[in-house]
């Protein structure tokens, strides 16, 4: 019998600690998917969070290691200045870039890191139970904007993607959502390209993926993905904003 | 022949790092260890290393975790406040026992203090260089051919017992000039790390290199685990001693302050006074040991240090407060004179015959 579909071989065969509709799942499984397409989880070393995927290292079937809070791009300069041989990946939360991380995300953009960050962003902290996030839209009620966000109170969301396309070491930058079966194949295209550069060497590379977390949101995994399509890519608009080969 | 060359003391750590096979260095620039940093970007680039300035303290140490993490020999080196930003780094990778070398040359505190040389970090550097339970081996160098010496030592250290070691010294060590013998280096490591991250190659399983238990147990299980291995690391502490034999007041000092009571010791001796030096060459492990046998001899212990008297508790608990323990400080960036430290001596010796 013909196998049509079955899980990644980068994808480890246990059962995940994400809550049931959480779209991190999807993504883990987009970015297995490419290393298996590629070929490249042997020769691979991914960067866990702090965030709801710090037990990513858990579920791809790469040597991984674990960065503290926001310092995942700093992590993967050392692990590829070490061996450059080696594909070095991010996976992070819109806290643990956007926030803690910044500075690291910025300079490893600036230095052409020739590393690639799949950049979760569901404009929450999922993890600590649904704050405020740097990412959080105006209007969005969380646990600590519980009048929704102000942006005359609580400043303006941060848009990692415009942000880093000014960056002249970044090498790619392209917004994805994985709220639809046609933005999930979009999604996919994103990260393989993404790991693509960095197999030619062509430097700093981030996809950044529009998220639910409907834990925090307080709704159903369908309202979820209605609601990222409704609110989220509004703010967010999905597209590349910065493709070296191209602009 | 021993080949010599005239080095400051921030020279020499970085050649010393080099002849011990580290080649990825990051850095961030702060008065008083920057040439170590200058040194290291001119010499890296030759021979086929790294040198990165890192956007912060914070970045350099997490670069530091990733290198080590990928099993090369890495290194790091600040002063003061930019350790202080480190800690978090060194927390993580003591709990992912990675090794590591890291130099801290001491300036005045707290807060942005000075950049006069100073021993305030003492505390940070053997008691909580982050949060946690957990060491680092810290190594405290009094010349330039120890700063040199040591480096490489530092390097043996940390891959042997998967720890961060650190260079404890302070501003003027690392600025004064000194003939290195610099052939004492030796080649990397053959500590096997199979540990590493360097891609399974599809022959083995995954390496995680990881410092998060969510089990209580598991984790208490793993504190004790490191606890057990750090009482093993108990065995390198070490002394070097300086007329102790019949000392009867014996001074405690380590780094710039030990060469400063080492005149003083001599001065004393002059004046009739068996005076004698223990300088501690591990501050952690600190030579508990050495300093309980001294005890049972000595009359008086004098402590000089550059701070308002950290070392001084260990010298206390050592000896279990069995001979009275003075203390003989200057903070802020002052180093205290030859004379301030005879007349502690002097002053220790005649507490004991009244
Ligand atoms: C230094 C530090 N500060 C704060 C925390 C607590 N913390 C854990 S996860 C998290 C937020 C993660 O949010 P995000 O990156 O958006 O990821 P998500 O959980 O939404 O996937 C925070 C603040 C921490 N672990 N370390
Ligand atoms: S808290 Fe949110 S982001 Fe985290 S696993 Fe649950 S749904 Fe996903």
């Amino acid at each position: 019998m013909e196998i049509v579909f079955q899980r990644p071989k980068a994808l480890s065969d246990v059962s995940s600690h994400y809550c049931p509709g959480c779209t991190h799942g999807i993504i883990h499984r987009l970015v297995a998917e490419v290393l298996d397409e590629l070929d490249l989880t042997g020769k691979t070393v991914g960067v866990a969070p702090v965030g709801c995927a710090v037990l990513a290292y858990n579920y791809f079937e790469c040597d991984m290691a674990q960065a503290a809070h926001g310092r995942a791009p700093a992590v993967a300069t050392g692990l590829k200045r070490a061996n450059p041989a080696n594909i070095v990946f991010t996976y992070q939360g819109d806290g643990d870039l956007a926030a803690i991380g910044t500075a690291e995300t910025i300079h490893a953009a600036a230095r052409g890191e020739n590393i690639t960050i799949i950049f979760v962003n569901n404009a929450i902290y999922g993890m600590t139970g649904g704050q405020m996030a740097p990412t959080t839209i105006p209007g969005q009620i969380t646990q600590t904007s519980p009048y929704g966000r102000d942006p005359k109170y609580a400043g303006f969301p941060l848009k990692i993607c415009e942000t880093l396309s000014t960056v002249d070491g970044t090498a790619y930058a392209e917004r994805v959502s994985v709220d639809s079966v046609k933005n999930v194949i979009n999604a996919k295209k994103a990260i393989k390209k993404a790991f693509e550069y960095q197999v030619a060497g062509k430097g700093f590379t981030i996809v950044e993926v529009l998220s639910t977390c409907s834990t925090n949101w307080g709704l159903e995994p369908v309202e979820a993905l209605t609601w990222l399509r409704e609110n989220l890519i509004p703010y967010y608009p999905l597209g590349v904003y910065k493709d070296k080969e191209v602009f | 022949m021993a080949e010599k060359v005239l080095m400051k003391g921030n020279e020499a750590i970085a050649e010393a790092a080099i002849m011990a096979g580290c080649r990825h260095f990051f850095g961030y620039p702060i008065t008083p260890q920057t040439e170590v940093a200058a040194y290291m970007a001119k010499r890296m680039p030759k021979i086929g290393g790294t040198y990165l300035q890192a956007e912060s303290e914070i970045a350099a140490i997490n670069m530091v975790y990733g290198a080590s993490s990928a099993g090369v020999r890495a290194m790091t080196s600040s002063s003061s406040p930019g350790i202080s930003l480190k800690s978090e780094g060194l927390s993580y990778m003591a709990g992912s026992d990675l090794p590591a070398v890291l130099v801290n040359i001491q300036r005045g505190g707290p807060g942005l203090g000075g950049i006069r040389p100073s021993q305030s970090d003492y505390f940070q550097a053997t008691r909580s260089s982050g949060h946690g339970d957990f060491h680092m081996i810290v190594l405290a160098p009094n010349t330039v051919q120890e700063m040199f010496d040591l480096t490489v030592e530092a390097f043996e250290l940390a891959d042997r017992y998967r720890m961060t070691t650190m260079i404890l010294g302070d501003g003027m060590l690392g600025q004064v000039m000194e003939p290195v013998d610099i052939s004492r280096g030796e080649a990397a490591s053959t500590v096997t790390k199979d540990w590493a991250l360097t891609g399974t190659k599809g022959q083995r399983k995954r390496n995680i290199i990881n410092s998060l238990y969510l089990e209580a147990e598991e984790l208490e299980m793993l504190n004790l685990k490191r606890f057990e291995k750090y009482a093993d690391v108990e065995k390198i502490a070490r002394t070097d001693n300086y007329l102790t034999e019949d000392a009867e007041v014996i001074i405690v000092a380590y780094g710039i302050c030990a060469r400063i009571a080492r005149n003083a010791i001599n001065e004393a001796r002059q004046r009739g006074i068996k005076a004698g030096l223990i300088r501690p060459v591990t501050l952690w492990p600190f030579p508990k040991n050495q300093l309980k046998a001294a005890a049972e001899k000595a009359k008086a212990f004098v402590v000089v240090e550059m701070s308002m008297g950290q070392m001084i508790q260990d010298v206390e608990l050592s000896i279990r407060c069995s001979r009275p323990v003075h203390l003989c400080s200057r903070t802020g960036g002052m180093v205290p004179t030859p004379e301030s430290v005879l007349e502690a001596i002097e002053n220790a010796a005649q507490a004991e015959r009244s």
